[in-house]
């Protein structure tokens, strides 16, 4: 007939991000070193030649860092104003940086001779590396130009943004701009794709895709950020995109959905941003001057562990590939199913054991103690279960509730079972000191957790009052949302 | 199919072929002890008002045997003939069947209701039967008498010689059981065992305490004797089973006790050769005691259900055991399943309804606790119980299980929703929705999504909405609950690059001044959502889940809820509990028509503009079906049935139904199907009660319920082929042959040694007579008939044969004097006939 039917442990929906293989992928960094630098961070760039070090523009500084050092490698201060967008070269031989008069934007063109700049004086330039003069200025630009960027296949080409809410794409070769797209902002970073059909610019809360093929056709308009969008870049496969913003977060974007598939949190308003080739190092700069280094974990540390002894491969596929001839009988063994050690005590009904087992397993999983708990006051032998117990027993059972009485998931069974343990065990209170301890630890837990619900609620009067003054349209679909975002709100208040 | 004419009750109507409410989906088959047949191939059991006959390889219905007017109480095959069974009934009649070709035989009316039934094999013709005592229910007075059978060759004989043998005893079977050899008759009630020794003519009593101080509670529940030796074995209410022994004496007798049953033993059996005592409970295991040793058992476990009764095979290969949930399990005697035979499971209480499965057109409905079954009416079969609380069940009585409140099907039956719920204290409820999705490559449906606590409060109603596939709309489903919110559950996609998954979530939630939500559907279209809180009606647009209009008719409160259908999808009707049904016009927002009707139940027929409305007065429920457009009814069916109908569902046939009469037009694409209070399955046919019953099924060869193999398949083929080659030339050869051979006085000349044959002049006369061919035989016309008949008598009576073979001698010429005299007769006398052939001549023996 049918057979034993284990527990079901009830899976919970995880609260928070999911695991993908990106949050895999990204977060497998080693914990941030921090260095201070000596002003706002406002441009970070890696050599593209190994050791790949890289060129931080702080202030009225630039250093240059190398992969693993804490201190710089090189330092370039002979700036009288603050430096802006020290930039490397294709070969990673020269370096370029803006200063004085506010040039907030330089970069190489793709033949190495020739350098873009564009300044607060709304132009934007092109100059000739080896006679160090001026080839062609561009003044199409109505506001600041604080970012730009080169074509990467084509020597002649060139985008600036401005703060005149224009991206303009410029050619060497003509006089005028060649394209402009409007974004509708004050634009603060703008990127080219490697290949070239797809410019990314981002001001305000957005960032913005263009198809430049389709003639500057908007492609996606991302809002994803709750404050300016201040700096892009490229992963080194070039299927993410990444945006650094003054609300704190860097943003990772799939760029094939454009949807955010992961997002870093870090303590100051990030101004600059720049991946390692191979996203070996992920390096971000903020307005309050700290430099924030992230080194990928080497994978190699697991193998330094002796591996266990185990049975050879073979010794799992002996027979298994065994091709039954036609004349051979076919027996089929019945499979057996491994139940766990909590359900073979279920399954002969030793209530206390099980209890005791699943209690043993060092809480690492609450889930499974708690469906045991469930499964037992289904079978109405929960009590059972429960009386009986000597000091240690009962301490570890009690422990288990302190730990988790409170949390939400869990907290109708605890409950139940924390009202059974007190009436069980209410005759021999006073006897051990640990026992009592422990129910005045749970006591005091209640206690605080009544009062945050009662808080909780407070609030949540608060907010259904706001909103019924607000919303008189939509009264009803608002509801579905309300829960929802009180939550967060509340999740905010509270952590701040 | 179970079939059963209540002409009585529906005979009001003036239609020429009256509409009829047959019950269908079987009857109890646990309703008594079932019994083997000699042979172990089949298994005999009561079913309702007929005896069943199962193949015990198989687990095919072999035969039906029916005849019994009230429900079957007892079978017990005939001890003198193995092929034979009598079996006992609430009408009062003890009726005798030949179960291998399902013919009655004879029927003795005894004109008590009989609640027991007991044949020894030492008395031929005296049997012992349990009767309420003076004929009245009161009390619950039984008695254990012994009725004589006359030996009259009549087909009903009226048998009323009773004697009394034990006065005030249980009405069970099972509480009464006779010993070794039917030297005793052991009986429990309450709290005593009688034992009456027949041949001393002495009843001894024992008593037990009622309890005792270890709280034990000594009740009887069932007896069973040992069949070698004396040994009585008795079962009590807290799961002891007392061994009992010298108990012709009535001071020094003694009993042991084995103890393993938590809970009440429900029966007891002693293996054929008494070495092993099986018992079963609520626990549903079954327990093999060997030796009536407490060290020595073995178990069964998981049998799905309490086991009512236990019975054993008369050859020990096999056990049984029918069980509450509508099942009778076979087992080997190692205690391995070996068959399970199945019928629909009737709950206490069908709580998710009557719901149709649009891929199989099978009936949905509470099946096993926390299952849900799938029954085909085509077939009156079980098709499979999908497991839904997917937790062990703990088989103990009183302890809070989780129930499956609610089931529905999406429209094209890809998606199931299922809402199961345990409720402890009326404050704790645990809550749980499901959803199923059919997997094409397992042909099942598997576990979607799990959502804890849907509504805060009970679910009260869910629907899907019926969008077609090639619509591309996302599935969804919508939930009432007494929380008052509705919900709207949508598919959503959630995968991500790595592996695709889909699962439900919640989309939207409603609510209507926080009243109750007490029912939902959606318009056939799926464009329109009406929900009902308590007295109002809302309809909500599904696009945008904006709340359209709300419609009420005061002070009622709306107790079903549905839109009409094809050209009355426009109408909206409902019924509320102050026994109105209201119909409203979607277009003008009005209320269209109203009627005064006390409405159970409303079911919509999906293939038609159809509905059918079940209402009910003081007493019996009345059908309507109408057309909302029209508030007159087309159909008016009263007193469909005496008790409350708890719901009602349309079932597509699979081809329509050729129906002369124009008023039951209705029922020529779909059946309606409808449960009432007491958990009958109810259907209407228009066809009469003779039509329906198909002869040709109840003359289903023996053979044919046998497994199919190859070797059978070419067996089979060569003894056809035989048989028709046969069958030409018999017409002439045969009759001679037969008949000479066939007389024992040849064979006995032919086969006995000379010296000790007696003289030849004594044996002349025989011989002679024995080789004449009557006159009559010659007829041309009749010779084919003879022959049937003698080949048929050859199989039946081959024992009796030799001393009856000169008595039927004597009467064959007069039968056949009256056939000559009408020479063309017609079918019903030819049957006549057959029958006076086939009738016991015994009583010819004893002249």
């Amino acid at each position: 007939m049918a057979n034993y039917k284990p527990v079901v442990v009830q899976s919970f929906p995880k609260l928070g991000e999911k695991i993908t293989q990106d949050t895999l992928y990204w977060k497998s960094y080693k914990t941030p070193v921090q260095i201070k630098e000596f002003g706002a961070v406002n441009k970070i760039d890696f050599s593209p030649i190994p050791p790949h070090n890289y060129a931080v523009t702080a202030s009225s500084r630039i250093h240059i860092y190398g992969r693993y050092s804490l201190e710089p490698i090189k330092t370039f201060s002979r700036f009288k104003d603050a430096a802006y967008c020290a930039t490397y070269r294709d070969d990673g031989k020269l370096l370029v940086a803006g200063s004085e008069e506010a040039v907030h934007v330089v970069d190489f063109l793709t033949d190495k001779y020739r350098i873009v700049s564009g300044a607060d004086d709304y132009t934007s330039k092109l100059w000739d590396i080896p006679s160090a003069t001026e080839i062609v200025s561009y003044s199409e630009h109505m506001d600041y130009v604080r970012c730009g960027c080169t074509s990467k296949l084509n020597t002649d080409l060139f985008v600036t943004g401005s703060y005149d809410h224009t991206v303009k794409i410029f050619d060497v070769r003509t006089e005028k701009s060649v394209m402009t797209v409007e974004h509708g902002q004050p634009v603060e970073s703008v990127l080219l794709f490697p290949s070239g059909g797809l410019l990314v610019s981002a001001g305000g809360r957005y960032v913005k895709v263009w198809d430049i093929l389709k003639g500057g056709q908007l492609l996606v308009s991302l809002k994803n950020h709750h404050k300016t969008v201040t700096c892009l870049c490229l992963s080194s496969s070039g299927q993410r995109l990444l945006s650094g913003s003054l609300d704190r977060h860097v943003k990772v974007y799939s760029t094939a959905s454009y949807k955010v598939v992961h997002s870093f949190d870090y303590a100051a308003s990030i101004l600059s941003l720049a991946l390692a080739p191979e996203d070996e190092t992920i390096v971000v700069g903020m307005t309050n001057g700290v430099l924030n280094v992230k080194n990928r974990k080497r994978e190699e540390s697991k193998e330094r562990f002796p591996k266990k002894k185990r049975p050879g491969y073979r010794t799992f596929v002996k027979g298994r590939n065994y091709m039954p001839k036609q004349e051979d009988f076919f027996v089929s063994k019945p499979v057996r199913s491994h139940l766990r050690k909590y359900d073979r005590l279920l399954k002969s009904f030793q209530v206390t054991k099980a209890l005791d087992v699943v209690l043993e397993a060092r809480n690492r999983t609450p889930e499974i103690t708690v469906a045991v708990m469930q499964e037992l006051n289904r079978r109405g032998t929960l009590q059972n279960a429960l009386a009986g117990r000597d000091e240690t027993q009962l301490s570890v059972l009690l422990a288990f509730l302190i730990r988790y009485v409170v949390e939400p998931r869990f907290a109708p069974m605890l409950i139940k079972v924390a009202e059974m343990i007190i009436d069980i065990y209410l005759p021999v209170v006073g006897q051990s000191a640990v026992i009592d301890k422990q129910f005045l630890r749970l006591q005091e837990i209640i206690e605080k957790e009544i009062d945050y619900q009662a808080e909780l609620l407070e609030v949540l009067g608060m907010m259904d009052t706001l909103f019924a003054t607000m919303a008189k349209k939509k009264a009803t679909s608002l509801e579905e949302n309300k829960t929802n975002g009180i939550l967060r709100i509340l999740e905010k208040a509270t952590s701040n | 199919m179970r079939v059963r004419g209540r002409r009585s009750r529906s005979g009001k109507m003036v239609a020429p072929q009256p509409l009829r409410v047959v019950r269908c989906g079987g009857s109890k088959l646990s309703g008594a002890r079932a019994a083997f047949s000699a042979d172990a191939k089949y298994l005999l059991c009561a079913s309702g008002d007929y005896v069943k006959v199962y193949s015990t390889a198989t687990e095919k219905c072999v035969h039906i045997l029916q005849g019994h007017t009230n429900l079957v109480t007892g079978i017990q095959l005939n001890p003198q003939n193995h092929m034979q069974l009598y079996s006992c009934s609430l009408d009062g009649t003890i009726k005798l069947w030949d179960f291998t070709d399902g013919i009655l035989i004879k029927t003795f009316v005894v004109g008590y209701k009989l609640f027991a039934f007991y044949m020894l094999a030492g008395s031929e013709d005296s049997v012992f039967i349990i009767i309420p005592k003076n004929d009245e229910d009161f009390l619950d007075w039984f008695q254990l008498v012994s009725v004589k059978l006359p030996k009259t060759p009549d087909q009903e004989v009226e048998a009323k010689e009773l004697s009394l043998i034990l006065d005030d005893i249980g009405q069970w079977p099972k509480c009464t059981a006779f010993g070794r050899e039917g030297e005793y008759v052991a009986s429990v009630r309450g709290l005593h065992l009688l034992v009456y020794f027949f041949k001393k003519k002495k009843i001894n009593r024992f008593s037990l305490s009622a309890t005792s101080k270890k709280g034990a509670n000594n009740y009887f529940t069932c007896v069973a004797c040992h069949p070698k030796e004396d040994c009585i074995a008795s079962g009590h209410k807290d799961g002891k089973i007392r061994l009992w022994r010298n108990f012709n004496h009535k001071r020094e007798y003694t009993f042991s006790t084995l103890h393993w049953h938590h809970d009440v033993v429900m029966d007891l059996a002693f293996s054929v050769e008494g070495t092993s005592l099986l018992s079963g409970g609520v626990e549903s295991v079954l327990v093999q005691w060997r030796d009536g040793s407490d060290y020595k058992k073995e178990f069964l476990p998981r049998l799905g259900s309490t086991i009512e009764h236990i019975s054993a095979s008369p050859d020990g290969t096999f056990y049984c055991t029918s069980h509450t949930e509508n099942k009778i399990i076979i087992i080997h005697s190692s205690l391995s399943v070996s068959a399970v035979i199945q019928g629909l499971v009737k709950g206490s209480d069908v709580k998710t309804g009557l719901v149709v499965d649009p891929r199989t057109k099978a009936l949905v409905l509470n099946g096993k606790p926390g299952h849900l079954q799938f029954y085909c009416l085509q077939t009156d079969k079980q098709l499979y119980n999908l497991d839904i609380v997917q937790q062990e069940y703990i088989h103990q009585i009183g302890l809070n299980q989780v129930d499956l409140v609610k089931a529905a099907f999406s429209a094209q039956g890809n998606w199931l929703a299922t809402v199961e719920q345990r409720e402890e204290k009326e404050v704790e409820l645990e809550l749980q929705m499901k959803l199923w999705n059919y997997d094409e490559q397992t042909q099942s449906f598997t576990l979607n999504t799990r959502i804890n606590m849907p509504h805060e409060d009970h679910v009260t109603a869910l629907c899907f909405r019926d969008t077609d596939e090639l619509e591309d709309g996302t599935p969804t489903l919508v939930t009432a609950g007494n929380d008052g919110r509705f919900k709207v559950w949508v598919l959503v996609n959630d995968s991500d690059s790595e592996k695709p998954s889909m699962g439900w979530s919640c989309d939207f939630v409603g609510s209507y001044h926080n009243y109750p939500a007490t029912n939902c559907c959606f318009s056939e279209d799926g464009s329109l959502l009406a929900v009902s809180f308590e007295e109002t009606v809302t309809v909500w647009n599904s696009d945008t889940w904006d709340l359209i209009c709300t419609f009420c008719h005061p002070p009622g409160r709306i107790q079903n809820l549905c839109f009409g259908r094809l050209s009355c999808s426009k109408y909206l009707l409902g019924t509320t509990d102050c026994g109105f049904l209201c119909c409203w016009n979607l277009l003008s927002c009005a209320l269209e028509w109203s009627a005064q009707l006390n409405v159970m139940v409303l079911q919509p027929d999906p293939l038609s503009e159809n509905i059918a409305a079940v209402s009910r007065l003081l007493e019996g429920s009345d059908l309507f079906v109408f057309k909302p457009n029209e508030p007159r009814p087309f159909c008016i069916q009263r007193n469909v049935c005496r008790e409350r109908v708890q719901c009602a569902v349309f079932i597509p046939r699979d081809v329509p139904d050729s129906i002369g009469s124009e008023k039951h037009q209705w029922l020529s694409r779909s059946q309606l199907y409808f449960l009432t209070e007491t958990q009958d399955l109810l259907t209407f046919s228009t066809k009469s009660a003779e039509e329906r019953l198909t002869p040709s099924s109840r003359q289903l060869a023996v053979e044919e319920s046998l497994p199919m193999t190859p070797f059978s398949l070419l067996l089979g083929k060569h003894r056809h082929q035989q048989q028709s080659k046969e069958n030409a030339d018999l017409d002439t050869a045969v009759v001679q042959s037969h008949l000479a051979q066939g007389s024992p006085a040849v064979k006995e000349l032919l086969h006995t040694s000379a010296h000790v044959l007696p003289s030849a002049s004594f044996l002349c006369s025989i011989f002679i007579n024995s080789v004449l061919i009557s006159k009559e035989n010659k007829s041309a016309g009749e010779v084919v008939d003879v022959v049937e008949m003698d080949s048929e008598k050859a199989e039946d009576e081959s024992d009796e044969d030799l001393e009856l073979t000169e008595m039927e001698q004597d009467i064959n010429p007069t039968e056949f004097l009256g056939e000559i005299t009408e020479i063309k007769l017609s079918k019903s006398q030819e049957k006549q006939l057959r029958k006076i052939r086939r009738m016991d001549y015994s009583w010819v023996a004893a002249l």
